[in-house]
């Protein structure tokens, strides 16, 4: 317990930081960024929200059309091309890009915690076109809690990619095969990804039954 | 599983690692084994997991720079480049000419040391003692040059956001040109050693093979996806740092098995060597440095970037609040992804191929746990 209260120190800045601008629905607002910002001046402030463009192709227009307003944005933001839609359609959207757009590559699984926000975590999927030689990024947001369907029966690379989100956030996929932690011990208590988890903080009852000495740090 | 097979066998369970010299570090294979045939394996990783991940959102973007020369230490400035092209990306900067010169000379040099590492171990995997000491011995000019430019010899953090923070030394170029005289034909020297060697073809070819597609499916890129004949590397397929202005070749094979791995691979080096050689005529005298303000404070926003490491595709994805330091920073590790297709390349090959496999694939612990 002592542990933790000393780990809050250095966790809080990012926090602090992170809480105060969860995406979509803020206005650019001037006290945005307190705590981790303040060391220095910086008077141009950066927008609080991500200055994402429309982003209208064939492409684009294609998945809105089939999927209607499971969609709720798609944009680009430094050339890069993403898709928000809603998490029950997310596994329905990577099949359709796999099937229909030849998407057949999926690079990544990942998620982001923003703790403040109703719809806690930002799942992320990272997918390629071999044939295209195109990225797009497919984004959910989902609840703590939610289990999000799992895409390992489109993209066979998912089983470990969303056991490492399991294993860091958290998340639990359903109707994986295999949904065990994978980096950290499986009967380790917490998820260290998550942004109310400090950066010194451990599971102190594991690392004293399992190392035989008080703390790991 | 069935519990027994067709021979009236009990299935064995054999535990090999995580202190076992063939798996390269700390990876733990529970085989499944009936007499010498696989029937599963299940890998046990996370020994060296550091939570690199967690550390970048409590540093700031120059602060982390360094921790990433930790994931896959045999190419850390594979590394350092992907990360600086990342925070670049959300920053809206490029690097200068003579900066992505030089990054591209030590970062080809580097892909040269990591696969010689691969070489060796592989080789000394299977029972080939002699070519690990020639490759130590190559692989030690290159890290010479490393350590003469920026004073570390594996760890080395040589690329700044933004650019450089050295200019090279003098000689620098002489020295990499002497590298690449010294070096080609060093390869064909190794190719002398293995690639008849009768021991090196029975125990290589044939084994471990995944097709492209199934490559594909587990997101296998790299010399694995390339050895089954897909061509595709992302130098060329989205080239970063002025891999355009290179004329190289993008070897290929055919038969998707360990054998044509280590020939894609071979004539990886001989390319880089080419990479290396023209990067170096055409070096442009100019800054070094970017416009990055002292502070790297990115705007709102995320973005994925994506580099050709020697292992495969090394990706960030890199998430800012705006502040001085990363609100989360992912790295697309593809150790750990290639370490995923094993269970499909080892089932219903003998024991002994899982060592030649384990080679094959050429993962780093330390960017598998990350």
């Amino acid at each position: 317990m002592a542990d933790e209260q000393k780990s809050d120190g250095p966790q809080q800045p990012p926090a602090a930081g992170g809480g105060a601008k969860p995406a979509p629905p803020k206005p650019p607002g001037p006290g945005g960024t307190p705590g981790a910002a303040g060391g220095h001046a910086a008077p141009p402030k950066p927008p609080a929200t991500m200055a994402a463009t429309p982003w209208d192709s064939e492409l684009s227009r294609e998945i809105k059309e089939r999927f209607g307003d499971q969609i709720s944005e798609t944009s680009t933001y430094l050339g890069q091309n993403f898709i928000v839609c809603k998490p029950e359609a997310a596994v329905a959207v990577i099949e359709y890009l796999k099937l229909e757009a030849d998407f057949d590559y999926l690079v990544d699984v990942t998620a982001v915690d923003w703790p403040k926000r109703a719809e806690r975590f930002d799942v992320v999927y990272i997918l390629y076109s071999f044939a295209r030689n195109e990225r797009v990024r497919v984004k959910t947001f989902i609840a703590d809690g939610y289990q999000p369907e799992s895409v390992v029966r489109v993209h066979l690379t998912a089983n470990w990619l969303e056991r490492e989100v399991f294993d860091m956030f958290g998340i639990e996929f359903a109707g994986h095969p295999d949904m065990r932690r994978i980096l950290m011990p499986e009967e380790w208590d917490g998820y260290p990804l998550r942004k109310d988890y400090g950066i010194i903080q451990q599971d102190q009852r594991w690392v004293q039954e399992n190392l035989g000495i008080e703390s790991a740090q | 599983m069935p519990d027994a097979t067709f021979l009236d066998s009990t299935e064995l369970v054999l535990n090999m690692g995580p202190q076992h010299p063939s798996t390269h570090g700390v990876l733990r294979v529970i085989l499944k084994l009936d007499g010498e045939k696989v029937l599963g394996t299940e890998c046990v990783i996370g020994y060296l997991h550091r939570g690199v991940e967690k550390i970048a959102e409590n540093r700031t973007y120059a602060q982390f720079n360094p921790y990433v020369d930790r994931m896959d230490y045999v190419a850390a400035i594979s590394n350092g480049l992907g990360y600086c092209l990342a925070v670049e990306k959300m920053l809206n900067v490029e690097a200068p000419p003579r900066a992505q010169a030089v990054r591209v000379i030590l970062t080809e040099l580097n892909r040269i040391a990591s696969h010689l590492l691969w070489l060796g171990t592989h080789a000394l995997d299977i029972g080939a003692i002699t070519p690990v000491f020639y490759c130590f011995r190559e692989r030690e000019e290159a890290l010479k040059i490393f350590e003469k430019y920026c004073g570390a010899r594996l760890t080395t953090h040589a690329f700044r956001i933004g650019g450089l923070q050295y200019e090279t030394y003098e000689g620098f170029e002489k020295e990499c040109l002497e590298f690449c005289d010294m070096f080609l034909p060093k390869v064909d020297e190794y190719e002398e050693l293995l690639t008849n060697n009768r021991i090196w073809v029975g125990r290589l070819k044939g084994v471990g093979v995944l097709s492209g597609d199934e490559c594909k499916e587990y997101g296998v890129t790299g010399p694995v996806l390339r050895a089954a004949g897909v061509k595709w590397d992302l130098r060329k397929a989205q080239p970063y740092s002025g891999y355009e202005k290179y004329d190289f070749e993008i070897p290929i094979g055919q038969n998707a098995d360990t054998y044509d791995r280590y020939l894609v691979r071979m004539e990886e080096m001989r390319q880089s060597v080419r990479i290396i050689r023209q990067a170096v005529e055409g070096i442009p005298e100019g800054p070094i440095m970017g416009k990055v303000g002292k502070v790297i404070k990115p705007p709102v926003g995320e973005a994925y970037v994506s580099i050709e490491a020697p292992k495969g595709e090394l990706g960030y994805y890199v998430v800012s609040d705006g502040s001085t330091q990363p609100y989360r920073v992912r790295v697309r590790p593809p150790s750990f992804v290639n370490l995923q297709a094993l269970d499909r390349m080892v089932a219903g090959g003998l024991v002994a191929d899982v060592v030649a496999i384990i080679g094959t694939l050429d993962i780093v612990l330390g960017e598998v746990d990350r």
